[in-house]
């Protein structure tokens, strides 16, 4: 599957006119291979071993990013998607076994020495962390940490480094930038360090940004400004993002495409809208039905009962079945594979997918709240 | 890093027209911007540092101290063979005037006394005719250089087996805490008093034998600073950004856990000081001719009872060292707590 959205549609407005093109100073974009998606995730599972057992944190999962997409990964906390995407990075702690293959324009990165795969980091796949109070160090100045991430992958002067870092707090709407560079990070609030964090990601001209919940830490109306920013950067550097939330919201005015992942595996992969109108996974029309939304404002949430299994000792069939209420004899012996729907491109892990077809609002299949919360 | 002027809140009025800008340049005379905004400029996190040593009256006590003890000592001998201004060798005999008496005397004229004045021999003379003065002063020089050197060497090795263990974990710190182990059970007194008395006991030996010695306390602060600055998420970001290693734990972790390596390593030359008048005093340190306090008071401990100054003098200098330098590191130490109530100008 690719992605076959305009990967424009979501995003946000266009760059600023009059904000310097990144292009000036930054690399030249590399010869993309022509059939190969940029980033493949193959089968990847990621397994801890601990005192108590093998936690199987992510079980299989695939995925493809294609150029400038905006592929959003949710689920709840333990799901699995801060973890895959940390495989990614190469972050993973080193007793973390991992399978399968993360390709990177049909490369494998995984197969990939301790060298190259650092080169890689920074400079074609970048990160954007979820707290910014803590992801920059505080002994630095902002100027001398984003040259030190150019200076990490090119062999350039400081003083080119830091002009290139001007630029990049310029592009991430910081005022004043050539003044900020010798600011340190306590001197700027929480939502310039996260633009600061937004302008040291793509400050190396990266094609995957990972994006793991950028806006947590941010109180909401920051919230807004920020992802605006990202997308409005990603389109200047021409990135792809993968990005990481919990946040239904956001993910529906960001991303392309929606990845539900529940208990290590995905549940559900299609376009946005797809998956926000017609969901074919009880598990994620449970999610939809139990966000408070400005349209069935008044109404009752439908939370979905129950909590997501250990990841120790899975038992066998469907994880989700002891809180679905769509469950039947099959869904606790047989684990359901991604099928393709009735819809194109967008492929669910329900052995009973139709039911949910079938209904006008799948998210009825939960029972709303007894109490109205006010 | 750029050291910005100390300027700590400068509140620009914030209504546009309350001060008119500066018809010429627009800009304001108060030193501040015509932004129409509070300029506040936060202090980093040197500055605050500085700004706390500075005003903590101990550290700065201490710090005049030591200065000025240590100016004394090297210009009144002289040191890397240039002369000092005051005439005596350490090393001539002569002969014994007065009985060796102090020629000292502090007592102004108008108080009964004969008037300030050094005399000849100002601390007295020892039983060969040495003038004491000058041996004090070679007694503080190799003291100090010893201490120093130590701090050096201890904080260097500390600073290197406790950041390896504490940023890699596994096996490289079950190895190094281990040999930490095994440093922290040998009786230290002893192995450098062997160790010194073997080597011949110059004063460089000297350092480096009890440097080798007093770096396991360190190497376990580090490596605990090192274990909880190692899972902060900046240290997780340079790792994305594809830093190395060794680019992570130099540049990324050390400048955070510096407050505690400077600290302590004040701490450990204050207690190297007394670490080696002890060894002297054992008559296992500085071997004669050369001479060191420890040293000086160990050779004239029996000298108490009829000459005390032979006693007193490098007694003095050795508690103005160490407590000076002890004041210095306790400044030091509260300078860089984060928890010290900022104190602003």
């Amino acid at each position: 599957m690719t992605a076959t959205s305009d990967p424009s549609a979501a995003s946000g407005p266009p760059p600023a006119a009059g904000s310097p093109s990144p292009a000036t100073t930054a690399p030249r974009r590399r010869e993309r291979v022509a059939d190969v998606p940029l980033l493949e995730v193959q089968d990847l599972t990621v397994r801890f071993g601990t005192e108590d057992g093998v936690v199987n944190a992510v079980r299989g999962v695939s995925y493809q990013l294609a150029e400038r997409e905006v592929l959003g990964i949710v689920g709840e906390s333990g799901s699995g998607k801060s973890v895959s995407s940390l495989a990614v990075m190469g972050l993973l702690p080193r007793t973390a076994l991992i399978t399968g293959r993360i390709l990177l324009e049909g490369e494998n990165i995984l197969e990939m020495g301790v060298k190259e795969q650092r080169s890689l980091r920074g400079r074609r796949i970048a990160m954007i962390f979820q707290d910014p109070m803590t992801a920059l160090n505080p002994v630095y100045s902002v100027g001398d940490q984003l040259a030190e991430a150019v200076r990490s992958h090119e062999q350039i002067s400081k003083k080119m480094a830091l002009s290139r870092a001007a630029e990049m707090l310029d592009l991430v709407g910081i005022p004043r930038p050539v003044d900020r560079l010798g600011s340190y990070p306590h001197e700027f609030s929480g939502g310039m360090r996260q633009r600061v964090m937004i302008a040291m990601a793509v400050i190396n001209n990266p094609d995957v940004i990972i994006a793991d919940e950028p806006t947590t830490a941010l109180d909401v109306t920051v919230q807004a400004q920020i992802l605006e920013k990202l997308i409005e950067v990603k389109d200047a550097v021409n990135a792809a993002i993968v990005l990481i939330t919990h946040d239904l919201g956001v993910v529906a005015g960001m991303a392309n495409r929606v990845l539900v992942m529940y208990a290590g595996k995905a549940v559900e992969l299609g376009r946005t809208d797809q998956v926000f109108t017609s969901p074919r996974m009880p598990y994620a029309a449970g999610l939809l039905g139990s966000m408070p939304s400005l349209a069935s404002a008044g109404g009752r949430l439908r939370p979905i009962p129950g909590a997501p299994p250990s990841l120790i000792n899975l038992p066998p069939g469907c994880p989700f079945s002891p809180r679905c209420p769509l469950v039947q004899d099959r869904c606790n012996s047989e684990e359901p594979a991604l099928y393709a729907t009735d819809q194109h491109d967008h492929t669910a892990a329900c052995h009973y997918w139709a039911d949910l077809a079938d209904r006008e609002d799948p998210t009825s299949i939960f029972r709303p709240t007894a109490v109205v919360a006010e | 890093m750029t050291t910005l002027p100390p300027q700590p809140i400068t509140p620009e009025p914030g209504l546009p027209g309350t001060v008119p800008p500066d018809p010429v340049s627009g800009a304001p005379q108060g030193g501040g911007g015509v932004e129409r905004e509070f300029t506040i400029r936060a202090m980093t996190q040197r500055q605050l540092v500085t700004r706390r040593f500075l005003r903590h009256r101990g550290a700065m006590i201490g710090l005049a101290v030591f200065v000025v003890v240590l100016v004394l000592a090297n210009s009144a001998i002289g040191i890397f063979g240039l002369p000092g201004w005051w005439g005596e060798s350490y090393q001539t005999t002569g002969e014994v005037v007065a009985g060796g008496r102090m020629t000292l005397d502090l007592l102004p004229s108008f108080a009964d006394g004969d008037g300030v004045a050094l005399g000849n021999h100002p601390f007295g003379q020892d039983n060969v005719g040495r003038d004491y003065f000058a041996l004090t002063m070679r007694g503080a020089q190799i003291s100090i250089v010893i201490s120093l050197l130590v701090g050096l060497i201890a904080t260097t090795l500390g600073v290197v087996v406790g950041a390896l263990s504490g940023y890699f974990r596994g096996w490289v710190e079950g190895v190094l805490m281990r040999i930490t182990d095994v440093f922290l059970t040998i009786p230290l007194l002893l192995i450098a008093a062997v160790v010194g008395k073997i080597s011949g006991g110059g004063p460089v030996t000297l350092a480096f034998v009890l440097g080798l010695l007093v770096w396991v306390q360190l190497a376990r602060l580090v490596r605990g600073e090192f274990l909880s600055l190692r899972e902060k998420e900046f240290v997780e970001a340079a790792r994305a950004m594809g830093a190395s290693s060794a680019r992570i734990i130099f540049r990324h972790i050390l400048p955070n856990a510096l407050g505690t390596i400077i600290v302590n390593a004040t701490l450990t030359i204050a207690g190297a000081i007394l670490l080696e008048t002890a060894l002297s005093f054992l008559s296992f340190g500085v071997q004669p001719p050369d001479t060191s306090l420890g040293r000086l008071i160990s050779d004239y401990q029996q000298a108490f009872q009829t000459r005390p100054w032979l006693f007193w003098w490098p007694g003095v200098f050795i508690i103005a060292i160490a407590l000076s330098v002890n004041f210095i590191g306790d400044g030091l130490r509260d300078a860089f707590d984060p928890k010290q109530t900022r104190v602003r100008a």
